[in-house]
């Protein structure tokens, strides 16, 4: 009998049908954090996220509110645990701003050459994750190799290979080693050596690309009223990067390009960060070309900078300098400053607020990866379950930053 | 260069403006509530100032001032490139008062201008107890539904510690859920002891061993 005999209108054979809900996360472990999504089903394709994050909140904002100004420092490394530094900085000259101090030429380099190398960091970390998620394990050993050189360069500058801690109010903790530029150069090397290796194993695999290519798609007009920036907007066409429209430290005097995508899918989010780490290293090769290789570290404001240690054990005013400094902390001056800079994740911002003391009033940071995960449940909407993987990926949402 | 800014929002709202300053190159506005949404929103529709961008917006908590709490919201001009802080002076809402039109408590949503706000606007009811009318969805953001306070609140201690909360039961999956239902995971330190011993108290007459424990579990012999 044929099918045809038959005068069947199809919808009448459908059975009725209802959004299933499907519970991801918290603990899940292709989820990139501790996060818990509830999905709305509609077969296998996702018609409604609700994002529900906060598991790692350790109450970032009111444990500012204790120490003192340089007691701060641990946290925002803790924050945006991939890129440590660049959070150190932001800090940094979110209280330099409202001090209206300017810290030497040399640190400024230093700052940058640290600043420009750990963004490299979170990048491949991001995109190697990214990767290996969706079953490419060779290139996320690849490129965690090269994060290690990235790292070993950042252990042997600072003494910590994550949590560095390192860059203080007006100044570093220490100048920069001997063989700063020696090693970075030859790590730039190294880095791009590796993301060449890693390009190959990557960029032509027709699974990567089918699963990478047309999925977690946002509109500029979109990624712009989510708030979004960093990579995730530029992807999607918007070349606004923090160190090309507002240049701080010395970043308007090197030369690097905006890279921007034109779909703002999961392949060009990759790819804007794959672009953004040669740059990267183009950056840092300038800078050792033009860091002088003599010159001061700290800034000269002996109410801010902890005095030299042999002051401390020898004259009675180096002791009392350094008493003060640390039981009482620096006194920042009265007033609130909103300071931003290019974090790994889009526009890193310090909202501080000095009542005049050595404790800061309020300290807020503007997470960045919040807002590009805000815009999740529109990137994923009608996709299928198992595009969460590679979308989440690619929002880089790092729970110290986001849960605060 | 955001001066230009501020003499605009001063021309067309000049009653509603508060207070401007300048502070190391930041311009902030403060506006009264009553004007803070139509000032946002007009931020963002003049072609002069054109804030496509929300940047941020929370709250600084003042106890010892008669509006207690300040909202901050950061905006960006993606094309003009220039930045602005508006900010508005709320009170503390008291609980079971009525609403005095002279001691503002909450603002409008600005999630309608833009979509960002809506994810910072229920972290600042999370962090300091400020709601926002006509706000899709005001949940915590971070913490859970439970939770007894406003942390960033002046007077909310550094340590304080937060009571032991009741497995939620129910159908609501899409309001805040605990992570892990009562069989769900492992129940690390969840015995409730206290059932256990009214159980065994209201079996005064026999021996407390011999009462079912309520789950489940071999009681622990008492000495």
């Amino acid at each position: 009998m044929e099918p045809n005999d038959y005068d069947i209108d199809e919808t009448d054979l459908e059975l009725p049908t209802e959004p299933m809900r499907l519970n991801m996360g918290p603990s899940h472990p292709a989820m990139h954090g501790t996060i818990r999504m509830i999905l709305e089903l509609d077969g296998e394709s996702v018609e409604k996220v609700d994002v529900q994050m906060g598991y790692l909140h350790r109450g970032f904002e009111k444990m500012c509110e204790r120490g003192t100004w340089a007691q701060v420092f641990p946290y925002t490394d803790r924050l945006n645990y991939v890129s440590p530094i660049l959070n150190n900085v932001g800090y940094a000259l979110a209280v330099e701003k409202l001090c209206g101090i300017t810290v030497p030429e040399r640190c400024q380099w230093y700052r940058v050459i640290l600043g420009e190398l750990s963004r490299a960091a979170d990048h491949l970390t991001c995109n190697a994750a990214m990767a290996m998620e969706l079953g490419a394990f060779t290139p996320f050993l690849w490129m965690m190799k090269a994060r290690e050189h990235i790292w070993d360069l950042l252990e042997e500058e600072t003494g910590a290979r994550l949590t560095h801690s390192f860059f203080r109010i007006g100044g570093a903790a220490k100048p920069p080693t001997e063989n700063l530029k020696r090693r970075a150069t030859e790590i730039c090397e190294a880095v791009e050596r590796v993301c060449r290796e890693s390009e190959k194993l990557l960029l032509t695999n027709r699974i990567f690309l089918d699963r990478m290519q047309g999925i977690g798609k946002i509109s500029a007009a979109e990624a712009i009223q989510f708030g979004w920036t960093g990579p995730a907007l530029r992807s999607t066409g918007v070349a606004y990067d923090v160190r090309k429209a507002h240049p701080y430290l010395t970043y308007d005097r090197v030369e690097f390009e905006v890279p921007v995508g034109h779909d703002g899918d999961n392949y060009d989010r990759f790819m804007v960060r794959w672009a953004e780490l040669y740059q990267s290293m183009r950056i840092v090769r300038q800078c050792v070309e033009q860091m002088p290789d003599d010159g001061p570290v700290n800034v000269d404001a002996p109410e801010l900078i902890l005095p030299d240690k042999q002051d401390v054990y020898r004259t009675i005013e180096g002791t009392i300098q350094h008493f003060k400094l640390v039981m009482e902390g620096p006194k920042v001056p009265k007033g609130e400053v909103y300071s931003y800079t290019e974090g790994g994740n889009g526009e890193l911002g310090f909202y501080i607020v000095s009542d005049g003391t050595g404790t800061p009033y309020r300290v807020r940071v503007r997470p960045p990866c919040v807002f590009t995960l805000q815009g999740f449940p529109r990137m994923i909407r009608g996709h299928m379950i198992a595009d969460i993987v590679p979308t989440f990926g690619s929002v880089n949402m790092i729970g110290g930053e986001c849960d605060r | 260069m955001s001066a230009v800014i501020v003499e605009r929002v001063k021309a067309h709202f000049g009653g509603a403006v508060v207070e401007t300053t300048s502070f190391r190159g930041d311009e902030t506005i403060v506006v009264t509530p009553a004007a803070y949404y139509d000032v946002a929103k007009f931020l963002r529709d003049d072609a002069a100032c054109d804030m496509s961008m929300f940047i941020d917006i929370t709250a600084v908590d003042y106890p010892s001032r008669d509006a207690r709490f300040e909202l901050v919201l950061s905006l960006y001009s993606l094309h003009k490139g220039h930045r602005i802080r508006l900010k508005t002076r709320l009170f503390e809402a008291e609980e079971g008062e009525p609403a005095d039109a002279a001691k503002p408590t909450t603002v409008p949503t600005v999630s309608t201008i833009w979509a960002a706000a809506n994810w910072f606007e229920r972290e600042v009811w999370d962090m300091f107890g400020l709601k926002f009318e006509g706000h899709p969805d005001l949940r915590r953001l971070l913490l859970y539904e439970e939770f007894q306070g406003h942390p960033l609140r002046k007077d909310y201690p550094a340590d304080k510690t937060q009571p032991l909360i009741p497995y939620r039961q129910g159908p609501d999956v899409l309001g805040k859920q605990l992570p892990f239902l009562g069989d769900e995971g492992m129940p690390f330190g969840r015995k409730d002891w206290a059932q256990r011993d009214a159980a065994w108290a209201d079996d005064a007459m026999g021996d407390p061993s011999d009462a079912p424990p309520p789950d489940g579990t071999a009681p622990t012999p008492v000495p």
